[in-house]
Parts: C-alpha cells; structure tokens; sequence
C-alpha cells in the first residue's frame, strides 16, 4: 500500500486564475503551520491538464508532498469528476485535515465532497488552529460577520474548512524545496458529468459580486436625490469598486434591488467602506460587520454610521462626494 | 406539469439574538423571524417558472413551530402546498444533518420533483452548504448561484457569473439549483394575500419518526460539526472626526489616509512631491 503512516494535510489545488487567486498558496502556508503542531505531512492536490507549472508553484510554497492527476479528461474544472477522484483517494488515504479555498467554486465543491466523505465542515473560515486536544479550530463568521463561531468536528476525519482568500499570508516562493510528487492515473470508472459546460468567457472587466468587492460605496437617503445618488457611481468606478444602497434609497429606485446591503440584503466584506448620507439603522449595519475600514460623511455627527466609522467626516454628503471625485482624478496613478 | 422544489428557511431578525450560552446556538424560538433573503429570489425564480409554464411549487421548511410563518408567506405568494419539518429531536442539526432530513421529506412528499431551488445562502449562519449537500444526497446534477434559468423542455440551462467566469450550463431534470441574489428580485406579500393564506391552506407537518429517521442519529452523533463557542467580534475603531468645508476635509483625509487607499486599490493615489526625483 502507498499509505503513508504520518497524518496528512491536503490542500486542494485551485489553480485558476492562479495570479489574482492566491487562496491555495495561503492554505499551504498555514497548513504548514499546522502540520508542525500535530506532526503531519503538507499535501497539495493538483488535478488538470499540463499542470507542471502548478506542481512547481506548490512545491516552492511549502507542499512535502503532490498528488497530481494530469489527464485532458480533466482539462476544465469539473465538480462531479473531481469528486470522484477525491472520494476515492481520501478512502484509500485518510487524510486528518482537507482545507479548500473560499472561491465560488470551492464553497459549491466542498459541501458535497464533506457530505460524500461523511464527515463535517466549516464554511468561509477567517482562521484556523489546533485546539488543546489536538482537534482543528474552525472560526467561520456568522450574521454577516457580526458573530464569529469556533466550530470542530470531533468524531469524523477528514476535518474539513473553506477559508476565505487573503486570511492567511503565503510564504514565499523557494525553487530550491523538494517534495514528493506522486503522478496518479486517472481512475478507469471516471463519472460523466451531468452538468455541461455549453459557453463560458472570462470576464474582460474585473467582474465581481458585491459580497467579494475590496472597496464599496454605500449611499443612502442622505445623497438627496436620485442624479446625486448616482455620482456614487462614478467614486466606486474610479476606485474599482462597487456601490451599496439602503432599504429607503432602494425602495425610492435610487439603486437596483441588488445593491441593497443589510438584513435583508447583501452582506459584504470590503477593505474600505465609504457610507454616504447613511444614519446606520440596524437594518443597514447588519450587513457590515466585517467591513475593515469605514469612512462616514454625514451632516449628523451624531448619527450610528458615524459612531461606528473609523473615519467620520461631518459636513455634506453630496458636496463631499463631488471634492472626492475632483480630488481623486487628479491624483490617481496606475 | 413541472414539479419545483423550494426550500426556506426563517432566519432570526437582528434586532435581537438570543444565544444559548450552554450549546453555544441561537435560541430560535425567542428571535422573531423573517424569510432569509436568499430564499425568497429562490421562490421568486419558482414563482416566474409557474407563470410561464405549468407548475406546482412546494415549499418546504425545517425549524421551530414559528417557521410555519414562512410557508404561510410562501403560499401567499403563490406556492401550492407547504411542508413544515418540526421536532424537538432536530434542533441544532448541522448542514450534514440537516440535508439528511430535507432529502427523507422530499422523497416522502414529492419524490416525483423536478427542480429543487433553495437560497444560495442564508443571513443567519451563511454556510452556502444545504443546497449542494441535498444535491449529493439525493445524487442530483447541480449547480450554486445561479442568476438566470431557462427551461428547454427536460433541459435546464442555467447562467452564473464564478471566479470571474460567465458560466452557461445545462443539465437534464430532475436538478437542484441555488439562487443567488443578483437577480429575481422578490415580489411583494399582499396582507390579503397572507390572511388568506392563513386561513385557506393547510400546512403538513412532519416530525422525525414520520420521516423515519432514527433518535440515535441525533444524540450528538448525527451533526458532523459542533460549535464550540460564539462570540461577538469587537472590532477596534479609531474614530477620527474632521470637520470643515468639502475641499477641506477631502485634503486632510486623502493626505492623511493615502497609503491605506491605495493598497485597497491597488493603485498609487500618493501625492507626488514637487521636488520629486525620477
């Protein structure tokens, strides 16, 4: 048998849009991490078509070992293929820990692959550890990241994570590392896949959903009117960012329903949050409980959204954003 | 006749959330309810598929004796029968548990369904897991967030923005999709509707032994995960204040918060000194 004695950490390879998505290089950081703390082997899980480059990008960044398939059947990705192929490695296997990437593919994947393996998972984790009895700490956010929960799962294995992209650092590239790399043929009863792929294109513009936006641009009722509400458009383009709306601006068709954020809408988690003519009813704030940096402009020093900004700046929304704009064209640089 | 599947769940109003200290879960039945975001474009997305063609949409949900409120909303608005999953034995359940259950109510009330839309994801514990679970467990073709469905006879073709990718897919009924809120945006409840729809429809309840699904599963065994604590993050806020005219206030914050800026960016937003060498 190929079953190696040491426990092992897997960590699934999600190469694509390998420079944007650096999600697998951070989970093999911290599972290198982790893999110190209960003795265990790195192990990263490559399944494609010519996925040399791969191999060597997750050997540089801390993988002891690399089970690779590199067949043209697994050209593109493919959900119900690579479930087969984990299934029955993980049988023959058994791996103590998988950690996936938090991508959209990855929250579909993991589910189902948890529920083939009959074992737990936790979603979108913003950290990870081993606890005192040896069992991997899952600390995944709740009610739009206002709760954090520790989850484990103490009696079946694999213990299983999404993490989202950018909680953990990647360690830097080494050339010079080795790891065992295993060359896998593909399974002989490999499952048609049921959903087919008809047309797929890369987004040309940066395309994002609002919940994975690094700058937004919330407005509410605050802006006056509809032509103003709409400069905020132009601040979330010049920042490469999306806009937010209330409850009120959304029912007044200042913004479409998919840009409310809130309780009853989006929650989201950007780097910076500017939050434009907004008082802060629960109903709003609800939804940003893991904005990183939030700048107010409002006329009321006294309202929640300026309690609760790092930076609030007391004076006219709407005149505000004009300065921003004016300011900003002049001095952004590529 | 098309046969949907729409699963929903009530999630707790923010206002209040009252967490058992003990098990480290929320307490349900003391949160006042609403019908999660997600779930509703799902029942919108069936809604506009019983427009078009013929359909019967049932709904269905899992929860305490209040998330009757749900089905009523659903009915309301249009859903045809209602199917409340209701036992003390499953509260707490976990996402592997809880596809568990949704699947023996499924196969036991409609098991001839061709389509099954839940939420992409609810407000409350946001895992984005009972829909693919159910889909492995009832071993469906399946596709998440989807924006846009079109129906081609048994053919179900699907659009969804991925990692960046515009996805077109297809699959042949019977299918699972989960919906995500970029599209199908929810009808509004008449009051009349919903006093109607208290009065007029009955809802089926079912409990653990109906399903038959074995006590011993739920001793601690049969949720896979366990939530060991939760806690409130705090975040630390500076709270800087500036005042003063718009030119004024946009000067100081841009100079003094320019580095941070422009890492979010990723793009230099740094005033170039004049004396600036090359």
């Amino acid at each position: 048998m190929m079953k190696s004695k040491k426990k092992s950490i897997w960590v699934f390879g999600d190469y694509r849009n390998y420079y944007q998505n650096r999600v697998t290089l951070q989970l093999l950081s911290k599972a290198v991490d982790l893999a110190q703390t209960i003795n265990a082997e790195v192990c990263a899980l490559i399944f494609g078509h010519e996925i040399d480059e791969w191999i060597m990008e997750y050997t540089a960044h801390g993988a002891d070992r690399i089970l690779a398939i590199d067949d043209p059947a697994l050209k593109s990705y493919s959900t119900e293929r690579y479930l087969a192929i984990i299934e029955n490695l993980a049988k023959e296997r058994d791996p103590e820990i998988i950690l996936i990437g938090a991508t959209d593919f990855g929250r579909e994947f993991a589910p189902r692959l948890a529920k083939r393996l009959k074992t737990g998972l936790s979603a979108d984790c913003v950290g990870l550890d081993i606890s005192q009895d040896g069992l991997l700490l899952q600390i995944a956010p709740s009610f739009g990241g206002n709760m954090l929960a520790e989850i484990v799962t103490e009696f079946h294995r694999p213990q299983m994570a999404t993490v989202r992209p950018g909680t953990f650092k990647e360690i830097p590239h080494n050339y010079t590392r080795k790891a065992l790399v295993e060359r896998l043929p593909l399974m002989k009863k490999l499952p048609k896949s049921r959903v087919r792929l008809v047309e797929y294109e890369r987004s040309v513009e940066k395309e994002h959903t609002i919940e994975n936006a690094s700058v937004i641009v919330c407005g509410g009722r605050g802006m006056g009117n509809k032509e103003k509400f709409k400069k905020l458009h132009d601040l979330a383009k010049l920042l490469g960012g999306d806009v937010g709306a209330t409850r009120p601006v959304v029912y007044a068709e200042w913004a479409d329903h998919g840009a409310l954020v809130g309780q009853a809408g989006k929650h989201i988690k950007p780097k910076i949050l500017f939050s434009f003519g907004i008082s802060g009813a629960i109903q709003h704030t609800a939804g940003l409980g893991e904005a990183d940096f939030i700048i107010a402009i409002n006329k009321n020093p006294q309202a929640t959204m300026m309690k609760m900004a790092d930076v609030a700046i007391v004076a006219d929304a709407s005149d505000v954003l004009k300065t921003l704009i004016k300011e900003l064209k002049k001095r952004i640089r590529e | 006749m098309l046969n949907l599947v729409v699963c929903l769940k009530q999630v707790p109003m923010v206002t209040e959330l009252p967490w058992d200290e003990k098990t480290g879960t929320l307490r349900r039945d003391l949160a006042a309810g609403m019908m999660n975001p997600a779930c509703k474009h799902a029942l919108e997305a069936a809604l506009q598929i019983k427009e078009k063609f013929s359909a019967k949409i049932t709904a269905i949900t899992m929860g305490p004796p209040a998330s009757e409120e749900v089905l009523r909303e659903a009915l309301a608005l249009g859903a045809d029968e209602g199917i409340l999953i209701c036992d003390k034995l499953l509260a707490g359940s976990d996402t592997y548990v809880t596809s568990l259950i949704l699947t023996a109510a499924i196969k036991r009330e409609c098991p001839k369904f061709d389509l099954i839309l839940c939420g992409a994801y609810t407000a409350d514990s946001e895992t984005a897991q009972v829909g693919p679970q159910l889909a492995e467990e009832l071993d469906l073709p399946a596709a998440a967030y989807v924006e846009k469905l079109e129906i081609h006879g048994r053919i179900l073709r699907v659009r969804r923005l991925v990692d960046n990718f515009r996805e077109t897919l297809e699959m042949e009924f019977p299918a699972l999709v989960t919906v995500s809120m970029e599209n199908y945006k929810p009808r509004y409840t008449e009051l009349m509707g919903l006093e109607k729809a208290f009065v007029e429809n009955d809802v089926i309840v079912l409990g653990a032994a109906a399903l038959g699904i074995n006590a011993s599963l739920f001793k601690n065994k049969g949720s896979r995960t366990k939530v060991r604590k939760v806690f409130l993050r705090k975040a630390q806020k500076e709270n800087v204040i500036l005042q003063g005219t718009a030119s004024a206030v946009v000067t100081e914050f841009l100079n003094k918060y320019q580095r941070k800026i422009s890492t979010a960016i990723g793009k230099s937003i740094e005033e170039k000194k004049l004396n600036d060498e090359e």
